[in-house]
């Protein structure tokens, strides 16, 4: 929203958290095994990839071996021979750890690659089965940050951070055992701010969390705001609202950066704490040792081979935190990740049909419908809706605005399931057959009429089953029923690319594109969501007259604003407070019905008592 | 500007007028826009000029000048700490230990403080370097943010309807990621990379003028790998930036449309196109990955070939008597530390070439000037005169074209006076859209001055601009946020009586009152449900609380029931009373308020007067108004 603070950090931020049972307290490790069923696949060089980075860490260890052989031995015995094996095994193992750390990248680059795209594929199919009710309650910016940047977070944790965490792992345990092993008080005194460090670690881990999926939130906001400012671009400047739009932006990036700065401070302790700790340690280790040696019971070159054992291991150390700050943030995206993953799709199952299946139309039986979001105990959207549409009947549905008209349309292809009563289809109850057999009989225009990035053809075609598609004239067909003739002077004729990506339609060819889809089918059921509103008095005219050859064919529901659309029916229904108010012929409505009347000509005489709304 | 119009080829097709945009457009405007092949818009790559992105950084930084050195100081003073460490164990055991066995205590202390004092100090930088270097990149990155935010506002409508919203959104999310993940990790990065280069070069040239230069040599094979990685990698990066923003493309464009999605069972289709989408970035995400592998085994192979060649050589000169034997142990030490930084090069060269990458196409983006520019020094409106809040409207010898030719509207003049509501109709693509988009000054035209009150629009600001001209289009886009603020919108100071108020006056109060918050419900969330007739009265109600001197209906009411578009009329009747008007509506109900019909046909005015007089005519609009009155009395 530009004009007031914004209020959708809270409106995304809980949406993921109150709607979806996921347990926030999970720990980091168990979310991130939840990964596992994706690594899989790739277990096998995954697992390789980290061998050869302990192989390769190994090797480092070997390189001042060789060094000081060679130093010792062939330079001080003055021995060509001894000096060209040196430099020779020098060469080789240098050519074996170039070797190494290429393969370590070419093992895990693609696969790790291949593990982002099938989490990123999942996470598409799944949103595309999930129930519309989810998507009315999520923006799809939340969505989309959860599609990619969280999972370039959890590809990065499987490539670096987590390969590492195992080989800094393994390097500190075997220099912490060498250490206590050459000098086991010195190595304890070493081993000391272990206890400590797990301590602060830990709550670091608690913190961190906390302040990552904040930060990840708001990134998902930001991208919402984006999204929409881009696709209310035209209201937004409209209105010369450009300022406040960005200041709604500039508060929410704003507030980002101090949740990262935040994040920064929380990173900045721990990692003095993990540098201070084990320096305090050696310090102690370096004075007790010179000590030791002063008193002779430690030779200087034992304590020389110690220390500079304890300060190889710094690195590995001291990593540690950015590599802990890395998982915790994997483990963020990934319980993002899964979040949406998580959420029920629509249950495939279907129910056992009790009725007997015949002509008998479309026919509502004691509906009740509530939204799934809406509070418990309100009043129910639609209520006690009992219609029958004869077979190859059209029904016009009217009503004022906002009394549930399109929602009653999107129970019929089950976008939305009846909370009481069935819908049957020639007495077959729609929650008795596939939702992909329903979707295929039920044909549908909407309200906004949407294209998507493919050609015109493509566009329409859709509308039909597979077999439809391919025959021939059925593209043409429907685009007459339309009239949509523009499609012939588009540049590639029906061919031509439309949709966000390709040619920008207007309203009124959009509608009619739209129209030609829901019918090119000749579905059976017919449900058209005032399907001419975009169209001038002429291209209506025409629509109407081929519209009614179609609809001779098929039992059809037609959502109505008009008398001229009305017209195209042979009943109307008037909804009214989501209950059927009355049935009948337009002609008959008018005549008995102040609110039809009132609805169809906007006479304010009737508007007092008919819209005591 | 140039590329925005010039790439743009417009085909018009059958009427050749009109206008592109989508939905908020004439409803029957048959021209077409097609992108040509080639047009960088397709492509996804805007045109930069050479050093864009470079300057782009520059001027990012340039500003936290102070920040980045702070930043590198406490990096220097952390590693200086760190690399201490060493030199304080040699003290202890060349002077502490012979001391502490002389009962001298003192430098044995010393040697306790002394490490005390490093671990702290190291410590202590680090902490600092870690809030400085984030409270620069932090700061960086909003700026970037912002950047492309505001510009994306500023330009202009047709580049939007071209440039499609998913790539706006992975210019200003996943491209602006690349660039933190570079200021967080890649300038400590190379910072350490040039600090531990440069120091161990300088100790090898002391150590022995010979072997220094061959290290210092091994850097040319390193830089021409460097040169030729860093060309492969923003290729690939480059392919990879392309490639998410067409999986978000085709992500949104799902997103938005999942009723169609579902009730025409394109799910499966769906998978598949994303499938080819997402494969292609997974192939470009895993080249440029390989290509990091190809240059590590490089990088690693030239500087293990230049420490076997020096130690090689070194020994011989030790054999041969020119090199002192602890010389060479010493530089074959160093030596072997000098290249351990090339991994953390790699890391740095990494995440810059996927930064520059991004900031490629950050920078085309932002190279793009907006078309229809704000005034440099804005002109305001006369005062409004004995309390008439319309304006007068004054076509003053205007045409509109692209400039890639095609003229929409040839050169005309009109005037509308302050107060007059004009009805603009006829059939698809006459030109009625761009008519309004005009004056709404969404496009500016060819040649010629759109004035009001004797102001051209293009010295106003948008603030007064805005105050002058609202345009309210067919397109009924709710933002998140309450109802309330939708409403707002029109206003940002209204109080919420005003809002009310307008609610009301649309006939709108109603259906908002019922709402589980009322205005305060959440347009996204519980309920929040809205019709499209809905969202267009609330459309209205911004409207109506903006209370423009000239209103513009484009195509405004045509998801409005009768009653609904009555409530309209009303209130353009009563609260809108003396206001300019332009209705473009093809239900001729509207026009039943209007004072003045315009008749259009291929860009021309072809009929003018009062709708008594056109309908008593014998012109067009007699024969559209008689086809209307069927329609409706029946």
């Amino acid at each position: 929203m530009p004009t007031t603070p914004s209020p959708t950090t809270e409106t995304g931020r809980s949406d993921g958290k109150d709607q979806l049972a996921s347990p926030a307290r999970q720990s980091a490790v168990r979310t991130l095994l939840r990964l596992w069923p994706y690594v899989r696949p790739v277990r096998a060089r995954w697992a390789g990839a980290a061998a050869v980075a302990v192989l390769a860490s190994c090797l480092a260890l070997v390189f001042p071996l060789v060094l000081k052989w060679i130093v010792d031995g062939p330079v001080t015995d003055r021995d060509p021979g001894g000096v060209w094996l040196g430099a020779g095994v020098l060469l080789a193992l240098g050519i074996a750890e170039a070797l190494l750390f290429g393969l370590r990248r070419w093992l895990v680059a693609r696969p790790l690659a291949g593990v982002e795209a099938a989490m990123r594929a999942d996470l598409y199919r799944h949103l595309q089965r999930l129930p519309v009710a989810f998507h009315d309650k999520w923006a799809s910016g939340q969505l989309l940050s959860r599609g990619t940047t969280d999972l370039m977070v959890v590809r990065m944790f499987l490539a670096f951070p987590l390969t590492f965490l195992i080989v800094n792992g393994v390097t500190i345990a075997a220099g912490l055992t060498v250490l206590v092993v050459q000098d086991w008080g010195l190595g304890l005194v070493l081993l000391a701010p272990a206890v400590p460090l797990i301590a602060v670690c830990y709550r670091f881990e608690h913190g961190y969390a906390g302040a990552s999926r904040r930060a990840q939130d708001q990134v998902g906001d930001l991208t919402t705001v984006v999204e929409e400012s881009v696709l209310g671009i035209r209201i937004i400047k409209g209105f010369g609202r450009h300022r406040s739009q960005a200041r709604a932006f500039r508060e929410l990036s704003g507030r980002l950066r101090g949740t990262e700065l935040a994040k920064a401070r929380l990173l900045a302790g721990i990692l003095a704490v993990i540098t201070l700790l084990p320096e305090v340690a050696l310090g102690a280790a370096l004075v007790l040792g010179t000590v030791q040696v002063a008193d002779g019971k430690l030779t200087a070159g034992t304590l020389v081979a110690f220390l500079s054992t304890a300060l190889a291991l710094r690195w590995p150390i001291e990593s540690i935190g950015f590599l802990l700050a890395m998982s915790q943030e994997a483990a963020t995206a990934t319980r993002r990740y899964f979040e949406v993953l998580d959420a029920e799709e629509e249950d495939p199952r279907v129910r056992a049909d009790s009725g007997e299946p015949g002509r008998d139309g479309l026919r509502f039986d004691g509906v009740e419908f509530r939204y799934p979001d809406a509070a418990q105990g309100s009043v129910p959207t639609l209520r006690h809706i009992d219609l029958h549409i004869r077979s190859g009947e059209t029904l016009a549905l009217v009503g004022a605005t906002g009394s549930g008209k399109t929602t009653l349309t999107a129970l019929v292809p089950r976008l939305y399931d009846v909370t009481a009563g069935r819908i049957t289809l020639d007495g077959r109850d729609i929650t008795a057959m596939p939702r992909d057999e329903l979707r295929t009989l039920v044909s549908m225009a909407f309200e906004e009429p949407t294209l998507f990035s493919a050609s015109v053809a493509e566009n329409v075609l859709m509308g039909a089953a597979a077999d439809t598609a391919g025959r021939p004239g059925a593209l043409a067909r429907a685009l007459g029923v339309a009239q949509a003739d523009f499609v012939q002077r588009l540049p590639a004729g029906a061919d031509t690319e439309v949709g966000e990506q390709g040619l920008s339609l207007s309203g009124g060819q959009r509608q009619r594109l739209a129209l030609a889809r829901s019918v090119v089918g000749a579905p059976r059921y017919l449900v058209l969501d005032d399907p001419l509103s975009a169209l001038d008095v002429h291209t209506e005219a025409a629509v109407e007259a081929a519209l009614r050859r179609v609809l001779a064919d098929s039992t059809a529901l037609v959502v109505a604003h008009r008398p001229s659309t009305v017209l195209l029916a042979d009943r109307v229904a008037l909804l009214s407070q989501g209950r059927i108010a009355a049935v009948g012929t337009h002609h008959e409505l008018l005549r008995t019905n102040a609110e039809y009347r009132h609805l169809m000509s906007g006479d304010e005489a009737e508007t007092e008592e008919a819209g005591d709304r | 500007m140039t590329t925005t119009t010039n790439t743009n080829t417009n085909t018009s097709a059958g009427a050749g007028a009109g206008t592109g945009p989508r939905a908020d457009d004439g409803p029957e405007d048959d021209e077409v826009r097609v992108p040509s092949p080639g047009d960088p818009f397709d492509q996804d790559d805007l045109p930069t000029p050479p050093g864009a992105t470079g300057s782009l950084l520059r001027s990012l930084l340039a500003p936290h000048r102070r920040g980045v050195v702070l930043t590198v100081l406490a990096l220097l003073l952390q590693q200086g700490a760190v690399q201490s460490g060493p030199l304080i164990v040699a003290y202890a055991i060349d002077s502490a230990v012979p001391a502490f066995r002389d009962h001298a205590y003192g430098p044995l202390i010393a040697v306790g403080v002394g490490f005390l004092l490093t671990a702290c100090c190291s410590a202590a930088f680090q902490y600092a370097y870690i809030q400085l270097s984030a409270r620069v990149s932090q700061n960086v990155l909003l700026d970037l943010r912002g950047r492309i935010f505001r510009h994306a506002q500023a330009l202009s409508v047709d580049f939007h309807d071209r440039y499609t919203s998913g790539r706006v959104i992975s210019r200003a999310t996943t491209d602006v990621e690349s660039l933190r993940e570079l200021l967080s990790e890649g300038l400590q990065e190379l910072v350490n990379v040039i600090l531990a280069s440069a120091y161990i070069t300088a100790m090898l040239l002391w150590l022995d003028l010979g072997i220094g230069s061959v290290a210092a040599l091994s850097f040319v094979p390193l830089f021409v790998l460097i040169r030729l990685y860093r060309r492969r990698a923003a290729r690939a990066y480059g392919e990879r930036s392309s490639a998410i923003a067409a999986v978000i493309v085709k992500f949104v464009e799902t997103m938005n449309g999942i009723r169609p999605v579902r009730a025409f069972r394109r799910e499966q289709a769906n998978d598949e196109h994303f499938a080819v989408l997402n494969h292609r970035h997974e192939r470009a995400n895993g080249t440029a990955m390989l290509e990091m592998a190809r240059y590590v085994v490089g990088s690693r192979l030239i500087a293990n070939t230049a420490v076997a060649g020096m130690v090689l050589w070194g020994a011989y000169r030790v054999a041969g008597g020119t090199l002192e034997l602890g010389v060479l142990a010493a530089a074959v030490l160093f030596i072997r530390r000098l290249y351990d930084p090339i991994d953390r090069l790699a890391m740095f060269l990494n995440s810059y070439e996927s930064a520059a990458a991004s900031l490629k196409k950050i920078a085309g983006l932002l190279e793009q000037t907006p078309s229809v520019p704000e005034p440099s020094v804005p002109r305001p409106l006369p005062a409004l005169q004995d309390e008439r809040p319309g304006r007068e409207v004054e076509f003053d010898g205007v045409s509109f074209g692209y400039r890639t030719g095609g003229e929409v509207l040839p050169p005309f003049d009109l005037t509308f006076p302050a107060g007059q509501t004009v009805a603009v109709v006829g059939s698809t693509g006459a030109g009625k859209s761009t008519l309004a988009k005009l004056l709404a000054r969404f496009y500016d035209p060819s040649h010629g001055r759109v004035l009001l009150d004797g102001v051209d629009l293009r010295e106003l600001s948008t603030a007064e601009l805005r105050r002058g001209v609202v345009m309210v289009t067919q397109e009924a886009f709710l933002f998140s946020g309450s109802v309330a603020e939708n409403i707002a919108i029109g206003r940002p100071d209204a109080s919420r009586a005003e809002i009310e108020r307008a609610a009301k006056a649309i006939g709108a109060h109603d259906f908002i009152a019922a709402l589980p918050d009322g205005y305060d419900t959440d347009v996204r969330k519980r309920g929040g449900r809205i019709s499209a007739g809905q969202r267009q009265l609330v459309a209205f109600a911004r409207a109506l609380l903006a209370d423009p001197a000239v209103l513009i209906l484009d195509e405004a009411t045509s998801s409005l029931d009768i009653p609904g578009e009555r409530a309209v009329q009303r209130a353009m009747l009563t609260v809108l009373r003396g206001r300019t008007a332009v209705v473009i509506a093809h239900r001729l109900s509207t026009v039943e308020i209007a004072d003045r019909v315009l008749v259009m046909e291929g860009g021309r005015v072809i009929e003018d007067g009062s709708p008594a007089e056109l309908i008593g005519g014998t012109g067009v609009f007699a024969g559209l108004h008689r086809a209307w009155r069927e329609s409706v009395v029946s």
